[in-house]
């Protein structure tokens, strides 16, 4: 199965029904530009959130990037979370929550300025892996670790 | 309406440590009003980004897991004591805010 055919498809479709959208006056030409990343953040496995993003499911295990948070989250709705990495030319860091619902919860883009971490609070529905994806000098890597969660926080 | 982004931006060495605190209720889309049984619609910041001397030094696409009133830190390099920053953020009903801070 040809998925690079397929996705090249999607985003040929995607970019002309935006261009009539915009046409219409539905867009503004802000929120064209600005691109969230629904269909990432929308995907409810993993996997497809990181092919939302980079194309690939694929991340080999890093010992070079670090995922600090808590063994146990006294409260799920704000799970202090810190990825670092010592990888050089970092150009992105996602945080993912395995067994949210949408796993994908935030993406970093950083520039050559930025430094090696980021520093958030994130909500967990349940005990869960929390992974870091790094993409540094074109390449994808990841770390996870396991937060028990006891009162959820996702509000569902 | 009052500022929701509050920014601390310290240099540290050769880098500047910037800690924000915006206030947002992130709201997931998937709680109901307790009252009339509706959901309560999804209101979460989608982009944030922190410009110094007008180039990006973080950009963020964030979703409805990121809890409310957001805690955001990160460093970046080539800024100095007394420089500005300006840290910004656009929801998904399209409302925004920004706020800038002295580097101490």
């Amino acid at each position: 199965m040809n998925m690079k055919r397929r996705v090249f498809l999607k985003g040929t479709l995607a970019s002309s029904a935006v261009a009539v959208a915009v046409g219409a006056g539905l867009l503004s030409p802000r929120q064209v530009l600005a691109a969230w990343p629904k269909a990432a953040f929308e995907a409810k496995s993993v996997n497809d959130a990181m092919t939302g993003i980079f194309d690939t499911d694929l991340a080999p295990a890093s010992d070079a990037i670090k995922v600090e948070a808590p063994d146990i989250a006294e409260n799920g709705a704000v799970v202090p979370v810190t990825i670092q990495t010592s990888l050089p030319n970092v150009e992105s860091i996602s945080i993912m929550a395995e067994k949210n619902q949408t796993p994908l919860i935030a993406n970093f883009s950083m520039t050559p300025r930025t430094g090696n971490f980021v520093s958030t609070r994130i909500k967990m529905g349940q005990t869960s892996n929390v992974i870091a994806i790094v993409k540094a000098d074109g390449k994808i890597y990841s770390a996870r670790k396991e937060v028990k969660v006891t009162i959820g926080g996702c509000g569902g | 309406m009052a500022n929701s982004i509050k920014i601390r931006a310290r240099m540290k060495g050769d880098s500047c440590e910037v800690k924000s605190l915006i206030k947002h209720q992130m709201e997931t889309g998937l709680r109901k009003d307790k009252k009339t049984g509706k959901v309560i619609p999804a209101h979460f910041i989608q982009e944030v980004s922190c410009e110094h001397n007008g180039s990006a030094v973080l950009t963020a696409n964030w979703g409805t897991a990121i809890s409310t009133n957001p805690y955001l830190s990160f460093e970046f390099s080539g800024a100095k004591k007394g420089d500005t920053i300006k840290l910004s953020w656009v929801d998904n009903m399209g409302e925004s805010d920004s706020a800038e801070a002295d580097i101490k």
